[in-house]
């Protein structure tokens, strides 16, 4: 697909909103465990039977404490690691099927923002360079074209003037700077999803609510689907409508960010309200270090409800016995805990 | 290229990197100037030596400079040639059919050690009978002595230095047994008095000043004519001096330099890339191809280098490129397999492959743009240091018998210096010239190697 039809493709009136742009199915992003190189020893089931829509133009937060298999949803959705089982499915098609050359495709449409600046960036390229490979990926095989992009692209970030920046090597840059390159990076392809893995947790405090303003501009301005990856509930509601919460693989509720920060229902979901005194307090301690216990190993998570073994509200006989489905307390309102079992089927 | 730049500039700071790339770039230079000066197929047929090129040099005698160091100072070579204007002094005459012709010969001795040979080459032309020639050596003193009488052939050479009949005219002139080559020169004087006693051959001095040799020659035909060429060796030679095949070690000094380079350079610069390619894709693909990279190297590692190039040079061929060949053949799948293995690996993991991964970034592409840049700067300095150790293989070769048959190495003339015993006979210079080129070349690399290290590692480090 050359790059004006990725262009017309991203603002074709044809776009039905009833279709979410990505569908995820039952998504296992199992990690084999390997004995002396060969043997099998088990896998670490960093995301086990993950499944939601992502709406066109919407952004979306996936919240959850460190090593809950954030990144590997995440990396499962860009393509980067394969399924154990289930599916991706990008504009109703699955991501896998269609070879190299649909990979590629789907790739063009999406951007990804990571959480270190500077190791996302190779170092040994120049701003100008690192912005232009996506676009010699795309066949742009014009350069002045090219330059005019970059040049665009780097007005957009406001890192400015780009003619200061272009012929920079990313060391040279602050590490806001480097971000706001990471992020133009993501969007010189005019992406329809842009995936950001902790965007601001490595930057400075006071750099933070710039690039979060920022990406929020950009998905307003761009009508851009978002996957917005935090740890930090602190900082979802720049611009998030939605939050998704996880906890060892799974998502526990899934509900808007108002829903999320005022009417949580999973315990977990407490937990991590409790863990911010003020949840709208930019500098509000880091959830992780919080609710009580260890988060459960992921080679043998526990049966029934994976938080079950830390959880207060646990009923016996049942939360480490049945894993929890999923329960509507609300429209657009669900949650993983078998305390909602009634209040659903009501 | 804005790296290259700071990379200069960075360089200045280090007194031995600059020192290095001045021996580099004269190293360089001297190839340079040597594949110019004497294109190969010359600087081939030179050192072959088999004809006559090389018979006005004397045998195996040091470089002229060396006279700077003596106290006697050694005779440089003399070479009068009746074929070249101006220097005999030539008269004709009618004789019979045939005519008399008159060479004469006059040079100036000054050194004061004795010349190694003396010897008299002739070019008659004759149609039926071949010309007779006579000669006659007059000493500085006014001394005569008869060099006797002969029919010539052509090419026929006369070794005054060696000649019976002139070593008995000498003893009745000076009353003692001495060699013609010794006795046409020597300082009456510096003979023992007691002539009973054999000659102590270290106290004779020659005696300085004019000698003349007169040749008289008569030809017997209307068409038939004589030239002849006088050689009175020197004891020195050219800046470099002279093998046992009187070859000018100039010629295999400076082309040891461009065969010593390109054998280095191609040889550190052709395993450096491969190996890094190779390692690269191994981390890149992992699995099978790992794996096969990682069985093959462990297999190449424990398999006998030097046994296998001395089998490959003595069955298939000793041609300087084979060697080659197979040295990087047997270097690729070498350590710097594992060193390269162990970056990549880490680097694969790195978060910006993961971004050229998600943004579509092919595999070629991310092997050769994205994984093999980021560490070549570590591989220059590696590669620098390399060098030599390549050079030094070669001459090491060459020292074993295994040199290249027809190229002039800084090995092969240590090899010949070896084989001629030049350390027993004295003859430093010839294993001492290509040593110190060795030497040089591979401290050159080394200074700027160990230099490139200081300058690129801390800089990766903190990247
Ligand atoms: N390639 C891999 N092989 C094996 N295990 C892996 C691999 N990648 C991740 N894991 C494991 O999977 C789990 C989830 O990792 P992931 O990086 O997805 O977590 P995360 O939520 O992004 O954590 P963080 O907040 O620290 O980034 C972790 O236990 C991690 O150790
Ligand atoms: S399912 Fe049971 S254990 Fe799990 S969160 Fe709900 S109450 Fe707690
Ligand atoms: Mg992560």
């Amino acid at each position: 697909m050359s790059e004006q039809q990725v262009q017309e493709a991203a603002f074709s009136p044809a776009e039905a909103q009833d279709q979410p742009l990505l569908s995820v199915r039952h998504l296992k992003i199992w990690y084999e465990l390997k004995r002396f190189g060969f043997l099998h020893a088990g896998y670490v089931k960093a995301v086990d039977d993950v499944t939601f829509d992502l709406p066109r133009g919407e952004a979306i937060a996936v919240v959850g404490e460190s090593g809950c298999g954030k990144s590997s949803l995440m990396k499962a959705i860009l393509g980067l690691v394969h399924p154990h089982d289930g599916q991706i499915l990008f504009e109703g098609k699955d991501i896998w099927e269609g070879g190299n050359a649909a990979m590629r495709e789907y790739r063009m449409k999406v951007g990804y923002v990571q959480q270190d600046p500077y190791g996302a960036l190779p170092p040994f390229m120049t701003i100008r360079r690192i912005l232009e490979e996506p676009l010699i990926l795309a066949g742009i095989k014009d350069k002045e074209e090219r330059m005019e992009r970059v040049i665009r692209s780097l007005e957009e970030v406001k890192v400015t003037p780009p003619s200061d920046f272009l012929n920079k090597y990313p060391h040279m840059l602050s590490g806001g700077q480097q971000q706001r390159v990471v992020i133009a990076r993501a969007l010189i392809r005019n992406p329809k999803m842009l995936i950001a893995d902790e965007p601001v947790s490595m930057l400075d405090a006071s750099v933070r609510v710039e690039i979060l303003k920022l990406l929020d501009e950009v998905q307003q301005e761009r009508h851009l689907s978002v996957i917005y990856i935090t740890h930090d509930l602190s900082t979802v509601r720049y611009f998030s409508k939605r939050i998704f919460v996880m906890y060892a693989g799974k998502l526990i509720e899934k509900a808007s960010t108002y829903e999320i920060l005022h009417n949580p229902k999973h315990p977990y979901s407490w937990a991590l309200l409790n863990a911010i005194s003020d949840p709208l307090a930019e500098n509000a301690t880091k959830l992780r270090d919080i609710p009580p216990g260890e988060p459960p190993s992921l080679i043998t998570p526990p049966p029934g409800c994976r938080f079950h073994p830390r959880c207060q509200k646990a009923i016996q006989g049942l939360c480490e016995v049945e894993v929890p489905p999923h329960f509507s307390v609300a429209p657009n309102h669900d949650v993983a805990c078998w305390l909602y079992r009634e209040e659903a089927e009501a | 290229m804005g790296f290259l730049k700071s990379f200069f500039r960075e360089l200045r700071y280090y007194p031995s990197a600059i020192v290095g790339t001045l021996i580099i770039l004269a190293l360089l230079s001297l190839a340079v100037y040597a594949v110019v000066a004497i294109p190969y197929h010359r600087a081939v047929f030179l050192w072959r030596g088999t004809s006559d090129v090389w018979y006005r040099n004397p045998k195996m005698v040091p470089p002229e400079w060396v006279n700077y160091f003596r106290s006697k100072k050694l005779p440089t070579t003399v070479d009068l040639d009746s074929r070249q204007q101006g220097l005999v002094q030539r008269n004709e005459k009618k004789l019979g059919k045939g005519k008399q012709i008159d060479l004469t010969y006059t040079f100036n001795y000054t050194a004061d050690e004795f010349p190694p040979e003396v010897v008299l080459y002739f070019y008659p032309t004759y149609a039926s009978k071949q010309p007779f020639v006579s000669g006659e050596w007059l000493t500085p003193d006014g001394r005569k002595i008869r060099l006797g009488n002969f029919s010539v052939t052509s090419g026929y050479s006369f070794h005054v230095g060696q000649d019976k009949d002139i070593a008995r005219r000498l003893r009745r002139m000076l009353g003692v047994d001495i060699p013609p080559g010794l006795g046409l020169f020597v300082d009456p004087a510096s003979l023992p008095k007691d002539t009973s006693q054999p000659v102590d051959q270290k106290a004779l001095r020659p005696l300085k000043g004019r000698y003349t040799v007169h040749i008289s020659a008569i030809t017997f035909g209307p068409q038939d004519d004589i030239q002849a060429e006088l050689l009175v060796y020197g004891g020195v030679h050219g800046i470099a001096g002279t093998d046992h095949l009187r070859r000018d070690l100039t010629v295999g000094l400076l082309w040891g330099a461009p065969v010593a380079m390109a054998f280095g350079l191609i040889s550190a610069l052709v395993i450096g890339l491969a190996t890094m390619i190779i390692a690269a894709v191994g981390v890149w693909y992992g699995g099978v191809v790992d794996d096969l990279i990682q069985r093959i190297t462990e297999i190449n590692m424990v398999l006998p280098f030097l046994p296998i190039l001395i089998m490959v040079g003595i069955f298939v061929s000793r041609s300087l490129w084979m060697i080659m060949l197979v040295t990087i053949a047997l270097s690729i799948f070498g350590a710097g397999i594992k060193s390269y293995r162990a970056m990549f690996l880490q680097l694969r993991e790195s978060p910006y492959i993961e971004a050229a991964q998600a943004y579509g970034a092919g595999d070629g592409r991310i092997i050769f743009l994205y994984l093999i840049p980021r560490i070549l700067p570590m591989l220059i300095p590696g590669f620098i240091s390399a060098i030599p150790s390549f050079v030094f293989l070669e001459a090491s070769l060459a020292v074993l018998g295994i040199g290249d048959p027809v190229l002039p190495t800084w090995g092969k003339i240590i090899q010949d210096a070896q084989a001629n015993a030049a350390l027993y006979k004295g003859l430093y210079y010839w294993i001492l010239e290509p040593s110190v080129l060795l030497m040089v070349t591979g401290l050159g690399f080394a200074l700027l190697g160990f230099a490139l290290d200081r300058i690129f590692n801390p800089r990766l480090r903190q990247e």
